[in-house]
């Protein structure tokens, strides 16, 4: 479903990747690898169209992203380094917020359960600048639980939390890719998701121009 | 669609309500500037009453200038810009949310303060009425257009300042056509003309500024 | 047909439009030359004096130009401006970019001779004169741009920053130019009024035809200039240029 042919990154005047293809089908999760530096986040936006390849296309259902626009957004979740949650909303408030600019049903009753599941009860009503890293990254995390868009985007998920949340975010990409979801994510540790088949793309070696899966 | 735009304006305006501060800021600014002039040029009533249409007009421009680096930056530095370009919608729908609620608690309460600012400068009520009016008319375009020099500078080295310079100069109708109103009341030409042009140049800063503004914000994300 | 479609996007790519602009460059000085000569004997050699306003008004030899190029090279740096939005092209923004200090130039010239020419003729440097409101809005559209461009890192963002701002500009112009007519005539005891055109003798219109044409092809020769060394400094990590560059030394 979610395909890129010879992409290749160029940052000021390095280049970061060239040649990086790979296919990935429906209940498949691209796991990203690679150095400090290596393009990892690079390659995350230009899979969600926000920054334009050097070369390469990406296509989405045979039909490239670009053209695509509007259609693919909108079957996209993306979830980037920084939260993307509002210091001054609580959690809850942040929770329906984003639901609300995605145009998606999220009733309040559905949001506090997400907010149980990642652990933040208790905690809804209160400011998220009052909230530790990892309870923040938490908050954002807590899209994930009633997400049904089929590709996600995740940039180190795991990044700030402790073992039980990055056991709880593995099993909600498991179960996503289950649902025959497609994942894409980028780690510096190696987490077993409890389903789908995991793809492994180390970027940045020494071989990266031919670089393929 | 309008469920979009009122989702954006909702939770913007829920923001503004948390950080009431920043309002207050820019409202104080905008009565402290227009305070200032009558001690800056003397008190004499009649020169007064010729200066202050100009004299809130320009103070409106710069205490709007003062909220626009906001507009996005907030949204860019936590991530959320990325979000609202991943919405399944046209981005410069929910760039039209962000500019009415800009308007709302930017633009808003200088028209509000005007008439009470307006009788410091012994403004006659026709006068201080076509004031409101063509601020209530004006100010959103200055949204508007504001939006576009936010999207410009976002991220950008001395963004604060290279806005003013981008945006003043694109203000200049709507300073010309806003105090010329009053001015016409004043000098008994009637301000009809000067309004309908108001209303045209906001009718275009609101529903065409969103464009070029959600390409410049395009360009910053990428 | 499509054979000199293929020609003209061949010329697109900086690499072969670099050579290409350095052989052009000589001839438009040149040009610029033989037409500033020409152009500056004829308004101070032949034309004759003015009835009303004696020698001073020579210098609208060099005013009405400067004037009329600021206006022109903003519309070819939005035109510029607009090709590299659509066709995602690298040598439009460079192109824009390479003409923008000269539109500043023009602007800031066409204003400095028009308050020397104010001060014999009015009596004071400046008048808040519709022309004279708008070319100086036009050079402050100028300034923005360079300073916008100046304020970003990445080439690349930098012109399609300034591109949006070239274009949002090109539509506000006519704007601005109105309101700013419109407020003039509304304050018209302040101000003095130059729309009247004088009675050009043929001399004078030809020594400022002329005079236009060098302005022009000045623009065009130092445009390229910039922008063989916007296309140097660019792309200095690229082959073609290592290779170039290594031929100097």
């Amino acid at each position: 479903m979610l395909e890129a042919s010879n992409l290749e990154c160029v940052r000021g005047e390095r280049r970061l990747f060239a040649g990086v293809s790979f296919r990935l089908a429906a209940g498949e999760m691209l796991a990203l690898q690679g150095r400090n530096g290596s393009g990892k986040t690079s390659l995350l936006r230009m899979l969600c169209g926000l920054t334009p390849a050097a070369s390469g296309e990406i296509r989405w259902c045979g039909r490239p992203i670009a053209r695509l626009g509007e259609e693919f957004r909108s079957a996209l979740c993306f979830l980037g380094h920084q939260n993307a949650i509002k210091e001054e909303l609580t959690p809850l408030e942040n929770l329906l917020a984003t639901a609300r600019l995605a145009q998606e049903a999220l009733d309040e009753e559905a949001a506090l359960a997400a907010l149980e599941l990642v652990g933040l009860l208790g905690r809804e009503d209160l400011a998220c600048r009052y909230l530790s890293q990892g309870q923040k990254r938490r908050a954002a995390l807590a899209r994930l639980v009633h997400e049904k868009r089929a590709l996600w985007v995740l940039d180190e998920p795991y990044v700030a939390l402790d073992r039980a949340a990055i056991d709880l975010v593995a099993g909600l990409v498991g179960a996503h890719l289950q649902r025959g979801g497609l994942a894409v994510l980028t780690t510096h540790q190696a987490v077993a998701v409890s389903a789908g088949s995991v793809r492994e793309l180390t970027l940045g070696d020494d071989a990266a121009s031919q670089q393929r899966l | 669609m309008l469920s979009l735009i009122r989702a954006v304006i909702g939770r913007d305006l829920r923001l503004a309500m948390r950080r009431q501060a920043d309002i207050v800021a820019a409202t104080f600014f905008f009565i402290i500037v227009v305070s200032l002039f009558p001690l800056g040029v003397g008190p004499e009533p009649e020169q007064l009453r010729r200066m202050a249409p100009g004299v809130l007009w320009v103070a409106a421009l710069l205490a709007t200038m003062l909220s626009l680096p906001r507009l996005f930056a907030d949204d860019h530095r936590d991530g959320t810009l990325e979000q609202l370009a991943l919405a399944p919608q046209p981005l410069a729908l929910i760039v039209l949310g962000k500019v009415i609620a800009h308007w709302l608690f930017a633009g808003l309460p200088l028209v509000l303060l005007a008439p009470v600012l307006g009788i410091q400068f012994d403004l006659a009520e026709d006068a201080l009425a076509v004031l409101t009016l063509s601020l209530l008319i004006g100010t959103p375009a200055l949204s508007g257009i504001g939006a576009i020099g936010a999207a410009l500078t976002l991220g950008v080295r001395g963004g604060g300042v290279l806005l003013s310079l981008l945006v003043l100069p694109l203000y200049i109708p709507v300073l010309i056509f806003g105090a010329g109103a009053v001015d016409a009341t004043v000098t008994g030409l009637g301000a009809q003309a000067h309004l309908s042009l108001l209303g045209a140049l906001a009718l275009g800063g609101v529903f065409f500024a969103p464009w070029p503004t959600a390409a410049a914000l395009r360009v910053a994300l990428e | 047909m499509s054979n000199r479609l293929i020609n003209w996007f061949r010329y697109a790519s900086p690499q072969s439009f670099y050579p290409l602009a350095g052989r052009m460059i000589p001839w438009f000085w040149g040009l610029a030359a033989i037409f500033g000569v020409a152009g500056l004997g004829i308004g101070f050699l032949l034309a004759p004096s003015d009835a009303q306003q004696g020698e001073g008004y020579r210098i609208i030899f060099l005013h009405v130009p400067a004037s009329w190029m600021s206006m022109f090279i903003y519309l070819v740096m939005a035109f510029w401006a607009a090709t590299g939005l659509a066709f995602n092209t690298r040598l439009s923004g460079m192109m824009a970019s390479a003409l923008a200090p000269t539109g500043a130039l023009f602007a800031f010239l066409s204003l400095w001779t028009g308050a020397l020419w104010g001060k014999p003729m009015w009596g004071t440097w400046w008048v808040w004169d519709a022309r004279l409101t708008s070319e100086l809005i036009l050079l402050f559209l100028y300034i923005g741009f360079i300073a916008l461009q100046a304020a970003i890192d990445d080439p690349r963002r930098a012109d399609r920053a300034g591109a949006i701002l070239a274009l949002v500009g090109v539509v506000n112009i006519p704007i601005i130019y109105f309101s700013v007519q419109w407020w003039n005539t509304l304050h018209q005891g302040a101000s003095v009024s130059l729309t009247k055109a004088p009675s050009m003798a043929a001399m004078m219109l030809w020594g400022m035809l002329l005079c236009a044409l060098a302005c022009w092809m000045y623009s065009i020769a130092v445009a390229l200039m910039r922008v063989r060394v916007i296309m140097l400094e660019r792309e200095r990590h690229t082959d073609w240029v290592r290779a170039l560059l290594r031929g100097k030394e």
